[in-house]
C-alpha cells in the first residue's frame, strides 16, 4: 500500500496522518485538544478540495492506472447479486484478461463484460494486464450475440492499456477481432451500456466500447493513443507526454465537452481506490439509471438512435476551408 | 515520392492546383530510381511502364490516390463526391491546422481519402481510394464521414463497394473524435451487410491501426496487394513491447495469407482484371437470384 502513494496525494495523507497522531496523543493523555484537532480536520478537507478540484490530466491519468483501482471483477462483487463467470471463445481459447459472463441486478438478468486487470504482479501475467488477444474480442463477441438471443442487456466495463501488440495477436487477427465486434454491436438488438472505468486504450478500449450510452469514471481516461505514445510519434520526443495528455484531451470531463461520452460519474474522495464499495455504489445506481431509460425505447429505436449517436460524431465544415486556414496561418 | 504519374488526370474532377508544389522525385528530374527493397537500378520510364514495381525483386512502391484511381477504374468514369468536406480542429490541437494545410498542398488532395462513383471494366462501382502521403493515410473525422457517405451511396445504388485502404490508424491530434471513426465507419458497413451488397476491400502497403481494425476487416471479400504491410499495431511497436526479433515475412499480405485473414494475394499489374472478374461473378449471382 505505501508503495502505491502518489505523489500529489502526499501532503494529504501526512495532514491525515498528524490528525490521527493527534487523536492517539489526545485519547492516551486524556486531553481535550477537539478545537486543535477541528481546524486540522478542516485543513484537510480543504486542502483534499483544492487538490482534486485541479488535478491535470497526467495525474488523472495516475490515479486511473492506481495499482489499487477496483478492477472489473471488484465491480462486478458489488454490484451483481449473483454472477456466473462464462470462459473462452470456442475458436482458440480463453482469454483472462477479458472477464464475462452472467448475473442478476435487482432480479433483473445481464451479460456482463470487461477488461480485466490484475492486483498482483501474478495475477497481472495471467490477465496479460488487461489487453486482450483476438480470444479476449472473440469471447465478447460470443456473449454479445447469446446476450440478444436471450434479451439480455449488456454491460460493458472498459479498462484496458489497449490490445496487446504481440505476434500471436497479430496472427490470430487482432485487428480483424475488434473490427468484427464494432460491426455486430452497431446494431446488436439489446440495450449496452458502456462505463470506462479505468484506462480507456484505443481501439482495444473500444473493441467492447461501442454502446448506447458511454460513461466515464471521473477520474479515468479514454484516448485514441497513450499519451506516451502520442509525444514519441508526433514530436519524437516520449519526454513531452504531459503535453499530449492534455492535447489529447482525455479525461472525462473533456470528453463530455466534446459530447463523446454522455455521462460522467462520480467517484469517492480522492478516487474509487480509496473506497471502491462507495464508487461501486455510485456506478451501478448510473448503470441503473440509463438503463431504466434505455429498456424503454423498441428495439427499432434503440438501434436507430445508436447508429445515428455514431453517424454524427465527426467534426468538419463543408466550405473550403483554406482561407479559414490562411488567416490562422498569418 | 513519386505521384500522379499514370498520364494527366483528366478522370479527377477535383480542380488541380496551381500552387501544387512538387518537392519530389519526378521522371523528369531524375532518370533512375533505386529500388528500397533490392537496391537495383531501376529506369524511371520503366518503373512507370510497370506501375511503380521493381522489374527485379517485384517490389510495388507506394503510389497516390490519384495513381491508384487511375490503374483501377476505367478511363473518365470516375465522378467524386465528398470533395467539399474539409477538416476542423475539434481539439485545438498544437500545429494541426498547419499540418493540414501543409498535407493540402504536398498531396494537391483535400483529405486522405478520395471517394467517388466508378466503372471498373464496365462494371458501375463506388469507390474510395486512401492516399498514404496525406498525413499518413490517418482517418479524422472527414475520412471517416467520406467512407460512410461512400458506404451510403452504395446502399442507395446497390453498387458494390471498393475500398482501397492505405493507413498508419486514427489520426492523432482529433483524439478520440478520430477513434469514435472507427465505430461509425464499422456501422455503416454493417448495413451495407445486411443489405447484401457486395464490399471489397484492397489493403496496400501499408494499412494498420484504426483503420485495419474497423471498416477494412470487415469486407466480404480482401485482397491485399503483393507485399503489403497489414497490421493492427506497427512492427515497431510490437518489437519494443516483446523485446524479440519479428519473423521472416511477418505482418506482410503473404504471411496474412497464410494465417487467414486475406482471401488473396494480387501483384498490382493484375488487381484491376481480378477486380473485374469478382465483380463479373458476383453480378452473375445478383441476376440468378433476382
Amino acid at each position: 500500500m505505501a508503495n502505491n502513494i502518489l505523489d500529489f496525494e502526499k501532503p494529504l495523507i501526512e495532514l491525515a496522518d498528524k490528525i490521527k497522531e493527534l487523536q492517539t496523543f489526545m485519547d492516551e493523555k486524556g486531553l481535550d485538544l477537539s478545537e486543535e484537532l477541528g481546524r486540522l480536520k478542516e485543513r484537510a478537507e480543504n486542502l483534499q478540495k483544492e487538490i482534486y478540484d485541479d488535478l491535470d490530466t497526467l495525474q488523472i491519468l495516475q490515479i486511473a492506472r492506481h495499482p489499487n483501482r477496483p478492477t472489473a471483477s471488484d465491480f462486478v462483487e458489488y454490484i451483481f447479486d449473483d454472477f456466473i463467470e462464462i470462459h473462452g471463445d470456442r475458436k482458440f481459447g480463453d482469454d483472462k484478461a477479458i472477464l464475462g459472463g452472467i448475473g442478476l441486478i435487482e432480479n433483473k438478468a445481464f451479460t456482463f463484460l470487461g477488461h480485466q486487470k490484475g492486483k498482483t504482479t501474478k495475477e497481472n501475467l495471467s490477465r496479460n494486464f488487461g489487453m486482450p488477444h483476438p480470444e479476449g474480442y472473440r469471447k465478447a463477441f460470443r456473449l454479445m450475440k447469446q446476450a440478444e438471443k436471450f434479451g439480455r442487456p449488456i454491460i460493458s466495463l472498459v479498462n484496458t492499456p489497449g490490445a496487446y501488440p504481440g505476434i500471436g495477436a497479430e496472427e490470430r487477427g487482432q485487428a480483424e477481432a475488434i473490427a468484427k465486434n464494432l460491426m455486430v454491436m452497431s446494431d446488436l438488438k439489446v440495450p449496452i451500456v458502456v462505463v470506462v472505468t479505468g484506462e480507456g486504450g484505443s481501439g482495444g478500449a473500444l473493441g467492447i466500447g461501442l454502446g448506447d450510452r458511454i460513461m466515464m469514471l471521473e477520474y479515468s481516461y479514454y484516448s485514441v493513443s497513450t499519451p506516451e505514445a502520442c509525444a514519441a510519434i508526433l514530436w519524437k520526443d516520449a519526454e513531452k507526454s504531459p503535453e499530449a495528455a492534455e492535447a489529447l484531451k482525455i479525461n472525462a470531463k473533456a470528453l463530455k465537452k466534446l459530447g463523446i461520452i454522455d455521462r460522467v460519474i462520480k467517484e469517492p474522495v480522492g478516487g474509487a481506490h480509496k473506497d471502491p464499495e462507495m464508487s461501486a455504489k455510485l456506478l451501478k445506481a448510473a448503470i441503473l439509471e440509463e438503463y431504466e431509460e434505455l429498456k424503454k425505447l423498441s428495439v427499432v429505436e434503440l438501434i436507430e438512435k445508436r447508429y445515428q449517436k455514431y453517424r454524427e460524431v465527426g467534426e468538419f465544415s463543408f466550405k473550403p476551408n483554406e482561407d479559414m486556414l490562411k488567416e490562422e496561418v498569418e | 515520392m513519386f505521384k500522379d504519374l499514370f498520364g494527366k488526370p483528366k478522370y479527377v474532377t477535383v480542380k488541380s492546383r496551381e500552387k501544387q508544389e512538387r518537392e519530389d522525385i519526378s521522371p523528369d528530374s531524375h532518370l533512375w530510381t533505386k529500388c528500397s527493397n533490392c537496391n537495383a537500378i531501376v529506369f524511371n520510364k520503366k518503373l512507370v511502364e510497370n506501375l511503380m514495381v521493381c522489374s527485379e525483386c517485384n517490389y510495388h512502391f507506394r503510389i497516390s490516390a490519384r495513381d491508384r484511381l487511375a490503374i483501377t477504374v476505367d478511363e473518365d468514369s470516375f465522378q467524386e463526391f465528398g470533395a467539399d468536406i474539409h477538416s476542423e480542429d475539434p481539439l485545438d490541437f498544437p500545429d494541426y491546422k498547419e499540418k493540414l494545410l501543409q498535407a493540402k498542398i504536398k498531396t494537391g488532395l483535400d483529405e486522405a481519402v478520395l471517394t467517388g462513383e466508378a466503372v471498373i471494366n464496365g462494371f458501375p462501382v463506388v469507390i474510395g481510394v486512401m492516399d498514404f502521403t496525406f498525413m499518413g493515410g490517418s482517418m479524422g473525422s472527414v475520412v471517416g464521414e467520406k467512407i460512410t457517405l461512400a458506404v451510403e451511396k452504395s446502399l442507395e445504388t446497390k453498387k458494390p463497394l471498393v475500398l482501397i485502404t492505405t493507413a498508419g490508424g486514427a489520426r492523432m491530434q482529433e483524439g478520440l473524435v478520430s477513434l469514435m471513426q472507427m465505430a461509425k465507419t464499422s456501422a455503416a458497413v454493417k448495413k451495407l451487410d445486411n443489405a447484401g451488397i457486395l464490399y471489397i476491400c484492397i489493403m496496400t502497403d501499408p494499412t494498420s491501426g484504426g483503420v485495419t481494425a474497423s471498416f477494412a476487416s470487415i469486407a466480404d471479400i480482401i485482397m491485399a496487394e503483393s507485399g503489403a504491410l497489414i497490421a493492427f499495431a506497427g512492427p515497431r511497436v510490437i518489437k519494443q513491447t516483446i523485446s524479440a526479433d519479428l519473423p521472416e515475412g511477418f505482418q506482410r499480405a503473404e504471411f496474412l495469407l497464410e494465417h487467414g485473414m486475406v482471401d488473396m494475394v494480387v501483384d498490382r499489374k493484375d488487381m484491376k482484371s481480378q477486380l473485374a472478374r469478382i465483380l463479373m461473378i458476383h453480378q452473375q449471382g445478383v441476376r440468378n437470384c433476382g
